[in-house]
């Protein structure tokens, strides 16, 4: 009897060391598959970096950066499409981070949760998924033909706003959620209204979640193309704006008009330009972190 | 002689007043009751503990007396919870101000992440506070008696203390709103034996200035810390009385087995 036992429990003991080393084996297949997929996306990466910089960086000086373009590719520069790029991005921040932020602190802090709110919600979520050249249709419509703005910087800004306000708001929304419901009801108890906790506590709580949001959108407004060209941004630019009522071009316009001449100078100098909006979009994400680090600091 | 005797009327005059009263109050999560038609007083500058088994509602009880339910979309309440003879929840009634005059401190500590001073001068501030608002600061965290441990460190974030400490600061963030009444929802329960000492003698020593109502899980603590306790099982009010005579001499079986610890 007792041995009877005694092999029941040291076969179970086997089947469960068996067991263990099957479980064990599972796990790194799975981080064998994860590493390899990693590695792929940023090897991808990297080629396409090095690709662009060995064409690009023998046109990359200070006549490039300082001259507008040109139909002699020596003589060539994106001084419009940076300038313009700058103008663009910082309209589209000012008009997109408020009411993105605005809208998400509506939506999680103020808001019933009822229908309507859902019906938002769902077409926020949907408004996410939408070509961006249906945007430029809308820009077009609306701010270029129907307020008449023209194709202004301004037309640019709002189209590109809109585009990327549901990320903004949908990115907002979710770095308020992750403060904790016990900070507001600490608030609560103090006697403060929703404005003061909201304002007080749920905004810098999750301030550096927004800015990630923040930055992300921005980053896909700074390389969209087809809005733009749809709303007339693609022209020959040969000044710089002076106003938001000013006609512009933009890096990725400049970039694309380049591509598609036959001649391989301006093939580099696309290259060129892109190794440019990379260096934009490097400081515009390092001034970010920056900024987060000095917040989470505090 | 004459002045003496009628400052000490006054005193017990203001003993036997009720500051919240509790009248026929129920309590409803949908459809779930979770408190029904509960009566009972609190008496001002006192400290009334309300105690059961777990989801017995005492929790949500609690909340109602600072209108703390209200974000919690499906609560119902019925009856008359008044506040000095005004019922808290009556149309005109604005509950930010019921919540400046009824603290709270909760179960877990749960800090601002920001500094130890910031999280005590925060509410404070958004009330307009007029006077010094660092000898507040230091008053309240002394009454909270963590004065001398943190004195030196007012400006480190409020997370860097201990559990214990965490909630003395809370304590002292709502004593910094000169509160009547404090409402304290099982403010032990996540602590140390060591921080729980910390915190009844603190209650005790809070009891002159303040009304508390405190809800806890530990029978001794009631027994230890309160004047009056009230009983709840499955949201109905089994029993409100003093202390002692709930603790040793139950007028009803169910308290008598709760509180000798044969169920529950």
């Amino acid at each position: 009897m007792n041995t009877a036992t005694e092999t029941n429990s040291s076969e179970a003991a086997n089947k469960h060391l068996v067991r263990l080393e099957a479980r064990h084996r599972k796990a790194r297949l799975f981080s064998l598959f994860c590493a390899t997929v990693t590695w792929m996306g940023a090897t991808l990466l990297f080629v396409l970096l090095y690709q662009v910089c060995v064409q690009g960086y023998q046109w990359l000086d200070l006549q490039f950066l300082t001259s507008f373009p040109s139909r002699f590719p020596y003589k060539a520069g994106i001084k419009s499409a940076l300038v313009g790029t700058l103008w663009l991005i910082s309209m589209v921040a000012f008009i997109s981070i408020p009411i993105g932020v605005a809208t998400a602190l509506y939506l999680e802090e103020f808001a019933k949760k009822g229908l309507i709110s859902r019906v938002i919600e769902l077409n926020i979520a949907n408004l996410a998924g939408v070509p961006s050249i249906v945007y430029g249709i809308i820009g077009l419509a609306i701010f270029v033909r129907g307020m008449g703005l023209e194709r202004s910087l301004l037309s640019g800004a709002l189209t590109m706003s809109l585009l990327i306000l549901p990320v903004i708001i949908i990115a907002s929304r979710e770095a308020i959620k992750t403060v904790p419901m016990s900070t507001r009801h600490a608030a609560f108890a103090l006697g403060a209204t929703r404005w003061q906790t909201a304002w007080a506590h749920v905004l810098p709580a999750s301030f550096s979640g927004i800015l990630t949001g923040v930055i992300l959108a921005l980053s896909r407004a700074i390389g969209e193309t087809a809005p733009l060209i749809m709303i007339g941004g693609l022209t020959y630019v040969a000044f710089l704006p002076e106003g938001p009522m000013d006609a512009f071009t933009v890096l990725p316009i400049q970039i694309f008009n380049w591509v598609s001449r036959p001649q391989q100078e301006f093939h580099e100098l696309a290259a060129g330009a892109i190794i440019v909006l990379l260096g934009v979009l490097l400081l515009m994400n390092a001034t970010a972190i920056y900024i987060r680090y000095k917040a989470e600091k505090k | 002689m004459n002045l003496q005797q009628s400052k000490l009327k006054a005193v017990e005059d203001q003993r036997a007043a009720t500051i919240l009263n509790v009248q026929d109050v129920s309590i409803s999560y949908g459809d779930n009751p979770a408190v029904k038609d509960v009566s009972f007083p609190i008496y001002k500058n006192h400290v009334t503990s309300i105690i059961g088994p777990s989801g017995c509602g005492k929790s949500t009880l609690l909340r109602s007396f600072n209108r703390m339910n209200d974000f919690i979309s499906e609560v119902r309440i019925e009856g008359d919870l008044t506040y000095n003879g005004q019922d808290i929840y009556a149309k005109d009634v604005d509950p930010v101000e019921v919540r400046r005059q009824i603290g709270m401190v909760f179960q877990k500590p749960n800090p601002f992440p920001k500094s130890i001073y910031k999280n005590v001068s925060w509410g404070p501030e958004i009330h307009g506070y007029s006077d010094s608002i660092e000898e507040l600061v230091e008053r309240s965290l002394k009454q909270s008696a963590l004065w001398d441990e943190v004195k030196d460190r007012l400006h480190e974030s409020a997370l860097s203390l201990s559990g214990g400490q965490q909630q003395r600061l809370c304590i002292a963030r709502a004593l910094a709103m000169e509160p009547d009444v404090l409402l304290m929802d099982e403010p032990c329960s996540a602590l140390d034996p060591i921080s729980t000492a910390h915190i009844e003698d603190l209650i005790f020593k809070l009891k002159s200035r303040y009304t508390i109502v405190i809800v806890t899980h530990s029978m001794q603590q009631a027994a230890r810390i309160s004047d009056y306790t009230a009983f709840l099982e499955m949201g109905d009010l089994i029993e409100f009385g003093v202390t002692d005579q709930i603790f040793t001499r139950p007028k009803n079986k169910r308290t008598e087995e709760y509180v000798t610890g044969r169920f529950g």
